[in-house]
C-alpha cells in the first residue's frame, strides 16, 4: 500500500518531466547538465582557497564577537586591558606574596605572568574552540561557508586579547628591567604559538562538535598542563632540586607550551639564561608546523559532516 | 521544445540524523554511571529518519512549494539540497551553490542590525566592495528603519525575518530555498518578499519554498512536493497537489 503510494507519486513526476531525461539514469542525467554533489567536501586546495577568500568574515566575526563579549558590561571593552591584569594581580598575590616562592627568581613577577599570559593564549584558543561549531549550529545549518572561518575566527579573538596582555606585560617589564632589543623576538616566538594555536583549535573544534562531552573534560586537561609546564618554577632548577638525570630535561622540554613561555621570558627577562630549555627554538617551530598542518587536514576531512551535529 | 534544464536532482535520498533525546531514567549520575557499566550505548540519543527514498528532479524556472503536516520532513529535505546535512544515502545533485533562507537563521543578537547585514553579507562570501554598493538596498527592503542601529536582540520576531530575508536575498541565486522565512512578517512584507521570489524565478533561478500557507504556494509556486512522514506523496502542478493535499486534511478531521 505505502509502496504504491510512492509509486505514483514518482509517476505523477515523470508525467510532468518533460523529454527523454524520465528514462535515463539520475545521476548520468546530473552529471550531462554538470551538477555537482551539493554535500561534497571541496579538495584542500579549493578550501584553502574559499578560505583565503572569507577572510574579511574572519576577521569581522572575531571583531563582532569581542564587542559582544562585553557588550552587556557597563565598562565594555575595558575588560579586555583589565581582566588580564586582574588575572596577573591574583597570581602575584598568591603565588610571589601568600606562599613566596621566589624559586630563587630575580623578576618573579615578570616570569610568572609571561607564563600565564603565554599558557591562557593557548588554553582559551582550545576551550573556546571547542565550543566554536557547537554553539553556531543554526548559523552553519543556515549559511554555506568553509566551517574553519569559525574556529579561526576564535582564535583571532585571542590573538587579539594576546596582544593586549602582551602590552601590558611590556609596560611591566619595561619598568622592572628597562627596554631591549631583545624584545623583538617576542614577535615570531607568537607567529609561532598562533600556528600551534589555529592547528590545536581547529582539532578541537572538530572533536568538540560530534562528542560534546569534550568540553567538560577539557579544563582538567589544561590545568594538569598549566602545573606541567613550568609555569609558576623554573624547570632546570625543579631538576636540579630532585637531582634528575640529564635527559628528563630534554624529554620536559618538548612540551610546546614550555617552548613557547620560554621563547617569549628569553625575549623579555634578564638573566634568563639560566631557566632557559634547550632546543626551545626548533621545538617550537616543529610543534608549529606539525599541528597546523595535521589540524587543518584533521578539520577538513570532516566538513561534510558538520551540519549533522 | 527544447529540453528543460535541471537543477536539483534528488536521487532516492534518505536523511538520517541523531538527536539527543534528553536524558535517559531519572537523569541522575547513578543512572546514567548503571548505564555505563551495563554498556548500554547512550539509549538517549536517537536516530530520526526524516527524509525517507525522496526522488525529484527541479529545472530551471521552476518554483516548488513544499507542503506537509509539521514534522514531515520538509525543512530537512531543504537542508539536505543546500547541502548542510548531508543525507545518509543517495544523492542530491545541484548546479550551482543553493542558499537557504529561513527563520531560524542566526545572527548576532548582541550586535545591531547594520552589523549583522555586513557580517551576513561576508558569510555569503560577498566583497565588502559589493556590500557597501547592496547596503543600503538591503536596508530599505527590510523596511526596518532606524532600528537598523539597535541590538538584533531588541527586534521582534516579524522584524528579526525581515532583515534576515533581506540579506539572504542581497545576492543573486541561482537556487534559491525559502523555509518559512515569510511566515513572520506583516502583510506589506509578505508582498513584497513574495514579488522579490517572483522576480528570481524570473531570473531563471530555481525556487523551493516550505510554507503552511498554501494561498503562497498557490500564488508563488507552478510546482509543488507535499511530503508525508518523509515520503514523497505527491508531486506535480501546484493547484492539483494542493487540492489533493486539502482532501486529505479535511477528510481526516
Amino acid at each position: 500500500m505505502w509502496g504504491c503510494r510512492v509509486r505514483a507519486a514518482r509517476l505523477t513526476r515523470m508525467s510532468n518531466a518533460a523529454g527523454p531525461a524520465e528514462t535515463v539514469d539520475l545521476a548520468a542525467l546530473a552529471e550531462r547538465h554538470g551538477l555537482s554533489r551539493s554535500s561534497a567536501r571541496p579538495p584542500l586546495g579549493g578550501y584553502l582557497r574559499e578560505l583565503w577568500g572569507r577572510r574579511q568574515f574572519i576577521v569581522s566575526y572575531a571583531r563582532a564577537r569581542t564587542y559582544a563579549m562585553y557588550a552587556g558590561a557597563r565598562l565594555g571593552s575595558v575588560w579586555q586591558v583589565l581582566t588580564p591584569l586582574m588575572n596577573a594581580g591574583v597570581y602575584y598575590l598568591a603565588f610571589g606574596v601568600l606562599l613566596g616562592t621566589k624559586n630563587g627568581i630575580d623578576n618573579y613577577a615578570a616570569f610568572l605572568i609571561c607564563g600565564m599570559f603565554v599558557f591562557t593564549y593557548t588554553q582559551r584558543s582550545m576551550t573556546e574552540g571547542s565550543r566554536a561549531l557547537a554553539l553556531n549550529m543554526s548559523l552553519i545549518r543556515t549559511l554555506h561557508f568553509p566551517r574553519a572561518t569559525l574556529p579561526l575566527a576564535y582564535v583571532v579573538n585571542e590573538l587579539n586579547q594576546m596582544a593586549v596582555s602582551m602590552g601590558i606585560l611590556f609596560v611591566l617589564v619595561g619598568v622592572t628591567d628597562g627596554l631591549a632589543w631583545s624584545w623583538f623576538l617576542v614577535v615570531p616566538a607568537l607567529v609561532l604559538q598562533t600556528m600551534f594555536n589555529l592547528g590545536m583549535t581547529l582539532i578541537f573544534a572538530r572533536i568538540g562538535t560530534f562528542v560534546s562531552d569534550i568540553s567538560q573534560l577539557l579544563p582538567f586537561v589544561t590545568r594538569t598542563w598549566l602545573y606541567a609546564s613550568g609555569i609558576f618554577f623554573s624547570i632546570p632548577d625543579k631538576l636540579a632540586d630532585l637531582d634528575a638525570p640529564g635527559w628528563v630535561i630534554h624529554v620536559l622540554a618538548l612540551n610546546p607550551i614550555s617552548a613557547y613561555i620560554d621563547l617569549v621570558r628569553r625575549a623579555l627577562l634578564d638573566q634568563h639564561e639560566q631557566h632557559a630549555l634547550p632546543n626551545a627554538w626548533p621545538i617550537a617551530a616543529a610543534w608549529a608546523v606539525v599541528v597546523l598542518a595535521g589540524g587543518f587536514v584533521f578539520f577538513w576531512r570532516a566538513e561534510d559532516r558538520y551540519g549533522r551535529g | 521544445m527544447a529540453e528543460p534544464v535541471p537543477t536539483v536532482i534528488a536521487d532516492d535520498v534518505n536523511i538520517i540524523y541523531k538527536v539527543i533525546a534528553g536524558q535517559g531514567g531519572k537523569g541522575t549520575a547513578a543512572t546514567a554511571f548503571r548505564r555505563i557499566l551495563k554498556r548500554q550505548d547512550r539509549p538517549t540519543i536517537r536516530e530520526v529518519h526524516a527524509v525517507k527514498n525522496v526522488t525529484f528532479t527541479a529545472y530551471k524556472g521552476d518554483a516548488i512549494g513544499v507542503i506537509g503536516r509539521n514534522g514531515s520532513g520538509k525543512s530537512t529535505l531543504l537542508r539536505a539540497i543546500a547541502g548542510l546535512l548531508p543525507p545518509a544515502s543517495g544523492a542530491i545533485y545541484t548546479g550551482g551553490q543553493p542558499s537557504l533562507l529561513g527563520v531560524n537563521a542566526a545572527m548576532m543578537n548582541d550586535l545591531t542590525g547594520d552589523r549583522n547585514v555586513v557580517l551576513g553579507c561576508l558569510a555569503m562570501g560577498m566583497s565588502s566592495a559589493e556590500i557597501a554598493a547592496r547596503y543600503d538596498e538591503i536596508v530599505e527592503f527590510s523596511g526596518i528603519g532606524d532600528f537598523i542601529d539597535l541590538p538584533m536582540s531588541t527586534y521582534s520576531s516579524g522584524m528579526a525575518a525581515r532583515l534576515k530575508f533581506a540579506i539572504a536575498s542581497a545576492k543573486t541565486h541561482d537556487i534559491l530555498l525559502v523555509d518559512e522565512a515569510l511566515a513572520t512578517g506583516d502583510a506589506e512584507f509578505r508582498v513584497r518578499s513574495e514579488q522579490k521570489i517572483k522576480d528570481l524565478r524570473a531570473e531563471a533561478g530555481t525556487v523551493f519554498l516550505v510554507s503552511h500557507s498554501l494561498d503562497v504556494v498557490l500564488d508563488t509556486c507552478n510546482r509543488a512536493i507535499w511530503l508525508d512522514k518523509g515520503t514523497l506523496r505527491l508531486d506535480g502542478d501546484a493547484r492539483e497537489v494542493v487540492a489533493a493535499y486539502t482532501r486529505e486534511t479535511t477528510a481526516n478531521r
